[in-house]
């Protein structure tokens, strides 16, 4: 063992309470931040994965981006119009069959058809509206997470009535209905129908769980008033992190208004970066408070060891090498706290993975905690970090001090 | 003075230390003197004349605010800081009046430390010599003990064995009987002698002790911390007032 190990290792134990005291302080920095990381991360996770299954990852719709450009806007550099009344376009996605055929070659996912319409749900009297979407029950599963959100019902349900109707729970909730009740469905091209309630699902994004009811195709054909109309394409990709991409090369390729989950979900996404500043913030500030105590105790050592550090140098070891000695010292304590910090944070989590939760605004009732060995490198690296910041300073003071001015004052 | 300039160990050339303040005091004024080989010099003098500041102005501990302290020849105020202590390391041995042992270290363990940093010998080499340095100081029995498990005199053996570690060809001692009974005193100082004697060594040794630097080879007397002229003959027991 080298000189400067052994010295530093004889200071830190000769020391152990204080020693003790500062390991703590580090240990429970890391470990509290293993643990934040953890919740925040996991929260993250879970929430995210909420978000990718309420929508189908991409959805390619019949719309534009733009407003259909005039003849004459194309054939001249420079037109004004006024007074346009549009020309009535035909709804829907043309030849829905062959654009299917032509992204399936590429796309590394499942595509289904679908018929999306608004449409206006009557029951007791009172008028809700929703966004209709028309689905093959046997497609929908390779697509959307739908089956899995089913939480009354099936899928195959839609088969059992006439007209049967799918409902978000809170959109039943809020209409009164349960299943086997008759509503009425209206759309604003003049269709109206009686349908029953088959199933309910719940996909834990509000705004779609209030909102959204699902029919058959053909049903929403009815309402729509267009036979054979298909108006969006649901995509569902392997990589849900890659959608945006592939929802580029798609509008790209096709010309339709493809969106993307994460589009459809900027606001909230956006909202993450937040979250995560916070979090490192707050993080950070744990990592430093334990790092004063570091500096407190090498501070201590150096000043408790102003003699020996005098006899060190009187016999000839150089700067450099007094100042190893105690920069060594916070290490070790730092890594000591690290690992230390290590076992506390995965205590603490596997402590919080218990705790059981009934609250009827969230799904799980477990915390949702994610185990990344990332987030324990990074408190332990960040740790070491401080640990050495800490204790540079009072090393770098010890090294200087002139053995003479301590022998000379020396009792 | 009276050594041949060739072989000197050391030497002083017009040292002056100021030790600068408010008010600046003169520690070490115009101070020129040899050290050669094997040589047991006696420097003495009331407290207060600078006796110590000139033993650390030789060892290299300090740096003279003017003149020039030479090391085998070579001039030392030029060198880096890593160079002033790797020569103290090499070729010079302290003993201080308060041993300066490190508390949590044991005897063997302290004498190995000069050894450890300049990093000269294998490391069971190491032991072997500390061992050797400690028995022949008769301190066989206090390897394995701390510094707060001996007396004083054992003390300060370890730290006259703990000099000789890298066997440096010169001790320069502080006081190093100061803290002792006379028992104690005489036991090191039989031992500083015997470096001299027996391991042809040379030895410098501070002391206000006269009886103790009327044994001694050569005596310099300092007061208001220039050398007094004369002062190289025995019978310490003329010399000048404390």
């Amino acid at each position: 063992m080298s000189l400067t190990v052994d010295i530093a290792l004889t200071h830190v134990r000769s020391r152990a309470r204080q020693t003790l005291v500062a390991v703590a302080g580090v240990a429970t920095g890391v470990g509290f931040s293993i643990m934040m990381a953890s919740l925040m991360v996991g929260s993250q996770n879970d929430f995210m994965r909420q978000l990718i299954d309420a929508l189908p990852h991409i959805a390619v719709s019949d719309e534009q981006r733009e407003p259909q450009r005039q003849p004459a806007e194309l054939a001249f550099g420079a037109v004004r119009i006024y007074g346009l009344t549009p020309e009535r376009r035909r709804e829907g996605i043309k030849n829905p069959m062959a654009i299917m055929a032509a992204l399936s070659a590429w796309v590394p996912g499942a595509i289904a058809p679908s018929t999306k319409t608004q449409a206006i749900l009557r029951y007791a009297g009172r008028d809700f509206a929703a966004s209709v979407t028309g689905i093959d029950p046997h497609r929908e599963r390779y697509v959307s997470a739908l089956p899995t959100q089913m939480r009354q019902g099936t899928l195959a349900s839609l088969f059992t009535a006439g007209n049967a109707i799918i409902l978000g729970d809170r959109l039943a909730e809020k209409m009164g209905a349960r299943i086997g009740s008759n509503i009425t469905v209206q759309t604003g091209e003049g269709a109206h129908i009686g349908a029953q309630v088959v199933g309910l699902f719940h996909s834990g994004v509000r705004q779609v769980d209030e909102s959204t009811a699902y029919v058959l195709v053909k049903t929403a054909q009815i309402l729509a008033q267009q036979t054979g109309l298909i108006n969006e394409l649901r995509v569902r990709v392997r990589d849900p992190l890659a959608a945006r991409d592939i929802a580029q090369r798609i509008e790209r390729e096709t010309g339709y208004k493809s969106i993307a989950w994460q589009e459809a979900h900027e606001d909230l996404l956006s909202s993450f970066v937040v979250r995560n500043v916070v979090m490192y913030t707050v993080v950070g500030a744990i990592l430093l408070v334990a790092s004063f105590g570091t500096y407190n105790i090498i501070s201590t050592i150096t000043h408790e060891k102003a003699r020996d550090i005098a006899i060190l140098k009187s016999l000839g070891l150089n700067e450099r090498t007094v100042r190893r000695i105690f920069v060594l010292e916070a290490l070790i304590i730092g890594l000591a706290g690290a690992l230390a910090g290590f076992l506390l944070g995965y205590l603490l989590c596997v402590a919080l993975g218990t705790i059981e939760i009934n609250n009827p605004f969230m799904d799980a009732n477990r915390l949702p905690l994610v185990y990344d060995p990332l987030h324990y490198a990074i408190a332990g690296l960040v740790a070491l970090v401080s640990s050495f910041a800490a204790g540079y300073a009072p090393a770098r003071k010890a090294a200087r001090v002139h053995p003479v001015d301590i022998i000379r004052g020396a009792t | 003075m009276n050594a041949s300039a060739g072989n000197s160990l050391i030497e002083a050339r017009g040292v002056i230390r100021i030790l600068p303040g408010i008010v600046p005091v003169t520690l070490v004024h115009d101070i020129d003197l040899t050290i050669g080989n094997n040589e047991f010099v006696a420097i003495t003098g009331p407290s207060g004349s600078g006796k110590s500041s000139l033993l650390y102005l030789l060892g290299l501990l300090d740096m003279p605010t003017a003149g020039e302290v030479l090391i085998r020849g070579r001039a030392t105020t030029d060198m880096e800081e890593d160079e002033r202590a790797m020569t103290r390391l090499a070729t010079l041995g302290f003993v201080f009046q308060f041993h300066f042992l490190l508390p949590e270290f044991t005897a063997l363990e302290n004498v190995m430390l000069p050894m450890r940093a300049l990093g000269a010998l294998p490391p069971v080499a190491m032991r072997e010599r500390a061992a050797m340095l400690l028995e022949s100081f008769g301190l066989t029995d206090h390897i394995g003990k701390r510094p707060d498990q001996m007396s004083g005199g054992q003390r300060q053996r370890v730290a006259v064995a703990r000099s000789l570690a890298n066997d440096p060809p010169v001790v320069l001692a502080d006081e190093p009987t100061g803290s002792l009974d006379s028992q104690s005193s005489e036991q090191v100082f039989r031992i500083l002698r015997d470096l001299v004697e027996v391991r042809s060594k040379s030895v410098v040794a501070v002391t206000h002790d006269l009886d103790l630097a009327a044994r001694m080879d050569r005596r310099m007397q300092l007061i208001d911390g220039g050398i007094v002229d004369g002062a190289q003959m025995a019978g310490a027991s003329r010399a000048a007032p404390v």
